[in-house]
């Protein structure tokens, strides 16, 4: 009974963020806090082999004596690692699962109405999916098909167990445990994720992709996706996240890991709507994330293209460490910030081999009284010869209350490198709305013009009908500012 | 075509601009309202597009759609655009990421659904829009700049005439279209209204000088000061208005 009332006062919490309903399902969760032992816990409940444990003891004692860090220009009271759960799984997942087939049905109807089928039928044709539910993986879709190519794609669990090999020569080596104090909590505790290989020579005949819920109350999200594409493979990878709509805040502490070797071509797409709390500013996920992508082969190429429209405070630069010679990395950004979303996200390309080029396009967007801070490093080391870099970093404030930033870093170490940066601010303004609707659009459309003219550049990088939803998502949520 | 009935209005929450005006525009007429600065002539053009800064007060708008009388005051500005009426801006604003082009195709496909007629395709779009922008001697090129961005003022200007010459209004309201214009963007721009003027058309024209009406002759002539339209003729009026200045007319008012 109490989770029914429950569950319609987050309906009504969440009238214009319609993924803010909860599953009350019955779950396996950790009690709070952390230390050896619940990280023990996790790796025991997942039938871990002993590298793992190994891999994550280290993190946890390294984060143990780390202070949170503070730099970013994001604010927020001090989180209490120890009042927050490290686990929670539906019980009726006891048992690992592989095919949609034989998920619990409620967590199938869960998935349904976020727009995720996982049942063999109905499951989306052009996209393979896996669906994780707070810790653990539901489901995989299209994994036979996948595996005649040679592809693996499961849940992280899975590959740990199936894939030692593969897991234990990649885990951490692009983002290592003690990268960062967020990088080591999430090695410490982290509870599944994505794992990705494309056989040599591969390209993948459909985008892969992974969708993120959080459900559990108290209960952090901690997970891991590591995809590798092996020599001249190709994949497009595509991520998307939605939670509860809830008074409180929740921790979602993710690693992303992408590794290509010589002539690979990795394209990582996320649309990330977490709930981003309400006008006041209470509730909202804290969407702290270390994205990291290593160019380990010539001419290889990392993508990294993101909409982020949600979370209370996001915290993330996907990155790209540029070390084979001919590399080349991309970072295409939309940020949408309202109510008192706080966003401070950019990105760091890393100029190592010769002739690296990178791009990076940033778009804020921010409105209401939120802030939105472009932040990215450029770095060419000194053997990177004829390292190219451009970047555009655009700022768009809505209303006058808005607060916009750009903290561009620039580190060049050859003299042979060749840095563009450009900016611009820009505002929508209640004249320029009027001058587009005396011409005959209405308010919607104004707006999307508007919206799609910001942000063209970047929603050209992603799948179709990842555009569609990426562009119906800001619209939405920018109408009711403007509005 | 238009009838405005002692029409009073004001800046939200400001004092009152307009103190009762009464007009009346027929198809086929051109009029022009001409005053001194602060009189009021904007803030008119501007309640007829629906500008969400003014607050109507007191009296009405009617304006005829297919023979028709409607509320234009009940209308949403985009529902007035359909509904025939074309404003052309004081200070035409700028929309950056925003092509000509497209805003135009968005606009004209919003007016023809409206209309009830067949939408066009980009290609056949950008025929029509070329042949028109010749028309006004504005290049090709500036289709595809951002709307009205880095435009001079008299390039503006012209690209307010070629959205009006694209969306073909009945109703034109031009506020002070000719201000900031040299003497071949006048001829330009007023053949451009000129052009698009027909029986079942009418402009009327905001202006500060009688300059605009070497080009364009209006049937009527209204002077407004503070707010009131103090007096109406023809064009002999606005000459009249040229050599004299507004004062005397103070003095009957």
């Amino acid at each position: 009974m109490a989770n029914k009332i429950q569950t319609e006062q987050l309906q009504q919490r969440g009238r214009e963020y319609k993924y803010g309903f909860e599953t009350v399902i019955e779950q396996d969760t950790f009690p709070k806090g952390l230390n050896e032992d619940i990280v023990r816990a996790i790796s025991q409940r997942k039938g871990e082999p002993d590298y793992l444990l190994e891999f994550r003891l280290k993190a946890y004692r390294w984060w143990a004596q780390q202070p949170a860090p503070t730099w970013a220009a994001v604010e927020f009271p001090p989180i209490d690692f120890q009042d927050i759960r490290y686990f929670s799984a539906p019980k009726s997942m006891a048992r690992p699962v592989n095919e949609a087939g034989e998920v619990d049905p409620i967590l199938v109807r869960t998935f349904q109405r976020l727009g995720i089928p996982l049942r063999e039928q109905e499951r989306l044709t052009g996209v393979a999916v896996d669906a994780v539910f707070d810790s653990v993986s539901v489901g995989t879709t299209h994994q036979k098909m996948l595996a005649e190519h040679g592809i693996i794609f499961c849940s992280f669990s899975e590959a740990a167990r199936n894939h030692p090999e593969l897991v234990q020569k990649y885990l951490g080596s692009v983002v290592p445990p003690t990268d960062n104090f967020y990088a080591a909590l999430n090695s410490a505790v982290f509870s599944d994720g994505s794992f990705v290989y494309i056989p040599k020579g591969v390209k993948c005949p459909i985008d892969l992709s992974t969708y993120f819920r959080i459900n559990a109350r108290e209960t952090g999200q901690f997970e891991r996706t590591l995809i590798i594409a092996d020599v001249g493979a190709e994949v497009s990878y595509v991520e998307g996240c939605t939670a509860p709509a809830r008074p409180e805040n929740q921790l979602h502490a993710a690693i992303v890991e992408l590794i290509a070797l010589d002539d690979a071509t990795i394209k990582y797409s996320t649309v990330q709507n977490w709930y981003g709390g309400d006008a006041a500013g209470r509730g909202g996920i804290y969407n702290f994330v270390v994205k990291r992508g290593r160019c380990a082969g010539k001419r290889s190429k990392i993508s990294w293209t993101q909409v982020e429209a949600g979370a209370a405070i996001t915290w993330k630069y996907p990155s790209v460490v540029l070390l084979g010679d001919d590399s080349v990395g991309e970072f295409y950004s939309v940020a949408l910030t309202n109510n008192q979303m706080q966003a401070d996200t950019g990105t760091k390309m890393i100029h190592i081999g010769k002739n690296t080029r990178s791009t990076i396009v940033a778009k804020g967007i921010s409105c209401d009284q939120s802030k939105n801070s472009y932040r990215g490093l450029v770095r060419i080391a000194p053997g990177a010869e004829n390292a190219r870099n451009y970047s555009q970093c655009d700022s768009m404030l809505v209303g006058d209350k808005a607060a916009a930033n750009t903290f561009p870093y620039l580190e060049v170490s050859n003299p042979s490198a060749i840095v563009e940066h450009e900016a611009t601010t820009s505002r929508i303004s209640a004249e320029q709305l009027f001058y587009l609707q005396s011409r005959g659009l209405d308010t919607e459309a104004a707006v999307s013009l508007l919206v799609n003219g910001f942000c063209k550049d970047v929603f050209k990088t992603l799948p179709l009908e990842y555009m569609v939803e990426a562009v119906n998502m800001l619209e939405l949520k920018l109408e009711h500012s403007i509005g | 075509m238009l009838r405005i009935k002692k029409l009073k209005a004001r800046v939200k929450d400001g004092p009152e601009i307009l103190h009762g005006i009464t007009l009346t525009v027929n198809a086929g007429e051109i009029h022009a309202i001409m005053g001194p600065n602060g009189s009021g002539k904007s803030t008119l053009a501007r309640i007829l597009a629906g500008h969400p800064d003014y607050e109507v007060t007191g009296g009405d708008v009617h304006f005829q759609v297919n023979g028709e009388w409607q509320d234009l005051l009940g209308m949403e500005p985009h529902e007035r655009a359909k509904a025939g009426v074309f404003l052309a801006f004081q200070y035409p604003v700028d929309v950056a990421g925003v092509s000509n082009v497209t805003f135009l195709l968005a606009a004209y496909n919003a007016i023809r659904r409206a209309r009830k007629e067949p939408e066009a395709d980009a290609f056949e779009f950008r025929e029509l829009l070329v042949e028109k922008a010749a028309l006004i001697d504005l290049d090709p090129s500036y289709l595809d700049r951002a709307v009205n961005l880095d435009f001079s003022g008299g390039e503006k200007k012209r690209n307010e005439i070629l959205q009006m010459a694209v969306l073909e209004p009945t109703l034109a309201v031009l506020d002070e279209t000719d201000s900031g214009l040299d003497v071949d963007s006048l001829r330009i721009v007023a053949e451009g209204v000129n052009r698009l003027h027909a029986a079942h058309r009418a402009v009327l024209m905001i202006t500060h000088y009688q300059r605009m009406l070497n080009y364009i002759t209006p049937q009527f002539v209204h002077i407004m000061m503070d707010g009131r339209l103090v007096r109406s003729g023809d064009a002999q009026l606005a000459h009249e208005v040229e050599n004299r200045g507004y004062d005397w007319l103070k003095e009957t008012a």
